[in-house]
């Protein structure tokens, strides 16, 4: 079966904002190299994190995949359809099977808005409810995320706590009963005791509707608990992909082991070895030559700060991005 | 020497807003050893320098037998920043934006010690070494914006730590930063410790961070505290329902996958707290007795407020 979304070697560079002196002062255009020339496919039905520190080119991918933004290069296919090739009539149709959650769920919801009609734009937007129908419509989509009471629908985002703002931006995403999801970040800004329930929510979820998730995340306990697959990015490349069991248990990548290495665990028993990882993510304006890890990397070699290493698939469907395992 | 370098006992600050009473902190009790971490779990309600609405309405903060609340402000202000310091959640709000980094550390100490100008950059260009900013020497004259966020945080451990202080109280010092920034910034504060014997009240709301620095922990709950203990003994058997809920309800790399159990309910309105124990309407284990207060007893050398263990 095909997967149900692919990305081949998706690429975007963003410009460097110019100023009125830079024709003087810079030589040629700079650009940040947000993603660059990524290639990864998310199976139906499947969890799929990316994860890596800010500015590694998680969200943008979630973006891209979206066509929320156009790619510098490189294709997506949804179902097997390039949707880069698209025209917009025909795209519109397919924005109805992707949805996406937003981080924050203090800035996601329009303050002025009523909860019934945040849940409700997306069905008025393809015809899907009129007046009439509305209110039944919006409470069915809510009760599948726990909030299923006549006396939520008139009353605005601020009366809500942090957690159930968040189940009202998942009401508005599953609303179209859409395949695939894209969760930028969907429990990072709430409070530890609310995370777990939007977690369990989102896989129940999953579950009912057979929805498709584009996980990203920096937590990695997070990602560890919800995830089938895992994409370890950094800045703008993919170092790894792995499925998630094998990721945690035996990481491939030095920078995935790194990063594994770095969670402080919740048990003090475990105060471990720690492999040090010096200084901070390189700029993606100029990102360093070779593997962009070789700059804080414990294992470098000669030949890392030459050459960039391909994808290689070590088996078990993982794949690795480094000279140690050619 | 005495062993309890602070000592708080029965503090509460409550603020005053048009709502009404927020009793942030009501009825707490800790103290903390010389050298020692005590991490501080809560939901974020933990504030021990009240701003103007808020004010300090009963209690002692015993440090070295004196007592802060007596103070005059002029009194006060000398131990502030010298001898018990701040570092915060939010370097980019708490640095100013204009002024270079360097003078940012200087002013501290400064203010608290008598030296000239040009000591005072010396020592400062020491400083930022020791938080581990390379080439500190002309970092001095840069502007917070050119830092990243984990190079503003060692920043502001280095305002903290500028005049040697005897308590360092770090709040969510890693909250926003990235896992392995965080390690450093962690790795940091506990090298620090060890060479210069500060005490440090580390307030989180990550259990992980918990575990890895802290000897005692003190868990919040709605501006009281709920249990006092040992980290080794509050991760192997916590006793209060909140800790136990807290403990269950995050996922841990490692564990069997089982689905995470949750609090459930939400943390209570801060302005008409209920009479009984604050934990509960939410607590799983709620009886009849929990109807009224539960008072922080010792049980077998452990500290709990919970009826379940009288």
């Amino acid at each position: 079966m095909d997967p149900l979304v692919q990305a081949k070697n998706l690429t975007k560079y963003f410009p460097v904002e110019k100023g009125p002196l830079s024709g003087i002062f810079k030589k040629q255009d700079e650009v940040v190299h947000a993603v660059d020339d990524i290639s990864f496919h998310i199976d139906q039905g499947e969890v799929f994190s990316l994860v890596g520190e800010t500015g590694s080119g998680k969200t943008t991918t979630g973006r891209l995949l979206l066509r929320a933004i156009e790619p510098t290069s490189g294709e997506v296919f949804f179902e097997g359809r390039n949707i880069l090739d698209l025209y917009a009539n025909e795209m519109r149709s397919i924005r109805r099977e992707m949805q996406i959650i937003f981080q924050d769920p203090y800035a996601s919801l329009n303050p002025r808005m009523r909860i019934i009609d945040i849940v409700s734009e997306p069905l008025e937007v393809f015809s899907l409810a009129d007046r009439r129908d509305k209110r039944e419509k919006v409470i069915e989509v809510l009760k599948n995320v726990g909030l299923g009471s006549e006396d939520y629908l008139d009353r605005h985002p601020h009366e809500f706590s942090g957690g159930q703002r968040q189940r009202i931006g998942i009401a508005r995403a599953i609303a179209l009963k859409p395949k695939f999801i894209v969760a930028d970040e969907p429990v990072s800004a709430l409070d530890m005791s609310v995370r777990s329930e939007i977690l369990n929510l989102l896989i129940d979820l999953r579950d009912q509707f057979g929805l498709t998730y584009l996980f990203i995340a920096h937590d990695l306990s997070v990602v560890n608990y919800i995830s089938d697959r895992v994409g370890v990015m950094y800045v703008g490349k993919l170092l790894e992909t792995s499925n998630c069991d094998d990721l945690f248990n035996e990481p491939l990548h030095p920078y995935t082991k790194a990063l594994l290495n770095a969670i402080p665990v919740p048990d003090p028993v475990t105060r471990r070895e720690k492999l040090k990882i010096e200084g901070s993510i390189p700029s993606p304006i100029d990102p360093p030559k070779g593997c962009r890890f070789h700059t804080r990397c414990p294992f470098k070699k000669e030949a890392c700060s030459r050459d960039e290493p391909p994808l290689v698939y070590m088996g078990d469907g993982r794949f690795v991005a480094c000279h140690e395992y050619e | 020497m005495d062993k309890t370098i602070l000592k708080v006992q029965e503090l509460k600050t409550h603020f005053f807003t048009s709502y009404g009473t927020v009793k942030a902190v009501d009825g707490v009790d800790f103290h903390l050893e010389r050298g020692e971490t005590l991490g501080l779990v809560s939901l974020s309600i933990m504030r021990l320098i009240p701003d103007p609405p808020g004010k300090i309405i009963a209690g002692k903060i015993l440090f070295d037998d004196t007592n802060l609340l007596d103070l005059t402000d002029e009194e006060m202000r000398k131990i502030r920043g010298a001898k018990i310091a701040m570092s915060f959640q939010d370097p980019m709000t708490y640095l100013n934006p204009v002024k270079k980094v360097g003078e940012q550390v200087a002013e501290a100490i400064l203010l608290h010690q008598d030296i000239i100008k040009e000591d005072a950059k010396e020592k400062t260009v020491n400083i930022m070494e020791l938080v581990g900013i390379p080439s500190a020497g002309s970092r001095y004259n840069d502007y917070p914006h050119q830092f990243s966020g984990g190079m503003r945080q060692r920043i502001m451990i280095a305002i903290a730590l500028s005049c040697n202080p005897d308590i360092l109280i770090a709040d969510e010092p890693t909250t926003n930063l990235d896992v392995l920034v965080q390690d450093q910034i962690l790795e940091l504060i506990k090298e620090l410790q060890r060479n210069l014997n500060t005490s440090i009240i580390m307030i989180t709301h990550d259990l992980g961070v918990v575990a890895e620095v802290s000897d005692r922990v003190a868990v919040m709950y709605a501006g009281k505290v709920v249990e006092i203990a040992d980290v080794m003994d509050l991760f192997k058997e916590p006793l209060h329902p909140y800790t136990q809920g807290l403990l269950n309800s995050i996922p841990i790399i490692g564990a069997e996958k089982k689905r995470l159990s949750s609090i459930g309910g939400v943390v209570p309105n801060l302005i008409d707290p209920m009479p009984g124990c604050v934990f509960e309407p939410r607590c799983p284990k709620a009886m009849e007795s929990c109807k009224t207060r539960p008072i922080m007893k010792e049980i077998n050398g452990r500290i709990v407020a919970c009826h379940l263990y009288e």
